[in-house]
């Protein structure tokens, strides 16, 4: 028995050693900088010569017009391209889910292939696609469209709207890839029944597939929300932010006031912090989601 | 009837257009890698002979080579450092899970919350006070251990039969040599799904290389390619090159490993 005993607690021992190694990882490289930086937006300073400095930094927060801009424009992305995204993945995956589509696989790995693109690449892949002498304007001058070439980049809306577009294709099959899962979980006899009930594709959509797939929407939305939140590469790459600021997102500003201008350490992680109250109450929200499921 | 049919027509118009929409930047992109600047901007659609032309230009303004190195040497380092930390790690939390085991394990998970933004200035100050800028260990330290990873092992450990290890057990072996020898070649799939992950966020990583990569020697992929639209006037072929360059391995494991890669977004969530 007590042989029994010691082997249990050899083996307990043995299970530590298994976790060790990791769980010392995520402490120091998630934990204790999450505290530096809550340490650090009570301070302020150039560089790394830092004083305490109270809620300095968090009133200065309240009346930064950039910082304001730059959360505006996250919510005109999370409000219109979100919403067209999920809308638009719900409809192509419930279209992929019928059996008898022809040409299925084709069409699945054709959404799907944008999700292996790399963000900063495709961000550039549409800067071209959408330049002044881009394909988009020459395309859409030599059809009549347009008489003179849009400054895509030029314009707050349209720069807006180019960010939107990208987005919307980078993101679309990868939100897809979720429905489709989903919808094979939903019993195929529902369908037939209303089939048999004279229910048109319509019907079935908005009647069947919306309501059974509510949990999965609602984990999709936050998901995307969540990414919105930490926008970089896009804005970065695509639009720089500009022009004037009418791109800028979040964390871009960040990365500016951290290393792009006199670094100012304290008040980026003031901001971030804000950032990270965020995402954390999405993410709590996520993880009831989720247990429900 | 016929209204079903033009019903059935539409939905196969609207799929087949939406598919041509993913695709057509893609192939647009690796088209104009084989053409020229001029040629791109005047909606040139065929593929060219310039392609060699462009990569001697790339090569010869951008060091293509060495980028592509780093990119795949920190990608490597850092798959193969991610899996072995996060399946030991898995593993250990599933089958010798007792009371504490299972709270650092919800403890950690927490870490999952965190976004990267918030944390970059003070993962920055860490990395240069350890001297570390510009080096692989940098770029992958901070990735090494990711609750997500752990998690899905211990998932995927949940699938290992109990008696497996108990009969090895009697057979003398040791619980580094059943986690070696038996875990990991029955868990393959978990293996290549966590790989393809791991390998893709390294490989794509663009922030934490844009702080942390300051000399020309540690420059990644993503960072040259950022850097190739910089200039006034953009070599549309030769930036186009670069990217497909960049794309490249990514899109191969895409095409090869559909499934796991699907599987692997899925799990992200499960």
């Amino acid at each position: 028995m007590g042989h029994l005993l010691t082997l249990k607690r050899r083996q307990n021992l043995i299970g530590w050693l298994f976790i060790v190694p990791a769980s010392i990882l995520i402490f120091v490289f998630y934990f204790y900088p999450i505290v530096r930086a809550a340490l650090l937006s009570f301070q302020t300073g150039v560089g790394v010569s830092l004083n305490y400095a109270g809620l300095f930094n968090y009133q200065r927060l309240l009346s930064d017009t950039v910082l304001k801009a730059s959360i505006s424009n996250v919510f005109i992305f999370l409000i219109i391209q979100v919403r067209i995204m999920l809308t638009l993945a719900l409809i192509l995956a419930s279209l992929l889910n019928d059996p008898n589509l022809r040409f299925r696989g084709f069409f699945r790995t054709c959404l799907f292939l944008p999700c292996a693109t790399s963000l900063v690449s495709y961000a550039i892949v549409f800067r071209s696609l959408f330049a002044l002498d881009g394909f988009v304007n020459y395309l859409l001058t030599a059809l009549k469209i347009i008489e003179r070439p849009i400054n895509w980049t030029g314009n707050p809306w349209t720069a807006r709207a180019l960010i939107i577009i990208a987005l919307t294709w980078r993101w679309t099959g990868y939100n897809m890839v979720f429905y489709l899962a989903g919808l094979q979980n939903i019993d195929r006899s529902i369908y037939e029944a209303a089939l048999i009930d004279g229910a048109g594709g319509l019907t079935r959509f908005t009647r069947i597939t919306v309501p059974l797939l509510r949990p999965i929407i609602l984990l999709t939305s936050i998901m995307s929300t969540n990414g919105t939140l930490q926008l970089f590469d896009e804005t970065m790459n695509l639009t720089n932010g500009g022009p004037a600021n009418a791109t800028l997102s979040i964390s871009q500003y960040i990365y500016r006031l951290s290393f792009q201008y006199s670094p100012r350490f304290g008040y980026a992680a003031a901001i971030s912090f804000v950032v990270f109250v965020m995402v954390a109450v999405l993410s709590l929200i996520q993880m009831r989601v989720g247990d429900v499921r | 009837m016929t209204k079903r049919r033009i019903g059935t027509v539409l939905k196969y118009v609207f799929l087949f257009a939406m598919s041509f929409l993913s695709i057509f930047p893609l192939v647009w992109m690796a088209i104009s890698a084989t053409n020229r600047s001029v040629d791109v901007v005047s909606g040139r659609l065929l593929p060219g002979t310039y392609l060699v032309e462009n990569f001697r230009n790339l090569a010869s303004t951008h060091r293509i080579g060495l980028a592509m190195w780093n990119s795949f040497r920190n990608a490597v380092t850092a798959t193969i450092a991610s899996l072995v930390v996060c399946s030991l790690a898995g593993y250990g939390f599933e089958i010798y899970h007792d009371k504490g085991k299972d709270f650092l394990m919800r403890l950690l998970l927490l870490s999952m919350m965190i976004p990267f933004a918030a944390i970059m200035i003070p993962l920055f100050m860490m990395v240069g006070r350890m001297g570390l800028l510009n080096t692989t260990t940098a770029f992958v330290l901070p990735t090494v251990s990711t609750a997500f990873l752990i998690f899905l092992f211990r998932q995927s450990a949940r699938y290992f039969p109990q008696d497996v290890i108990e009969a090895a057990r009697l057979e003398g072996m040791s619980e580094l040599g059943i986690f070696f020898r038996m875990y990991i070649p029955i868990m393959r799939s978990t293996y290549v799904t966590a790989g393809i992950i791991t390998f893709m966020n390294a490989w794509n990583s663009y922030l934490w290389p844009l702080i942390i990569m300051q000399s020309k020697e540690s420059i990644v992929m993503p960072l040259l390619i950022s850097n190739l639209i910089a200039g006034y006037v953009t070599d549309y072929g030769m930036v186009m090159l670069g990217v497909t360059l960049s794309v490249l391995p990514t899109v191969i494991i895409f095409l090869l490993l559909q499934n796991s890669f699907a599987e692997g977004i899925l799990s992200s969530v499960r």
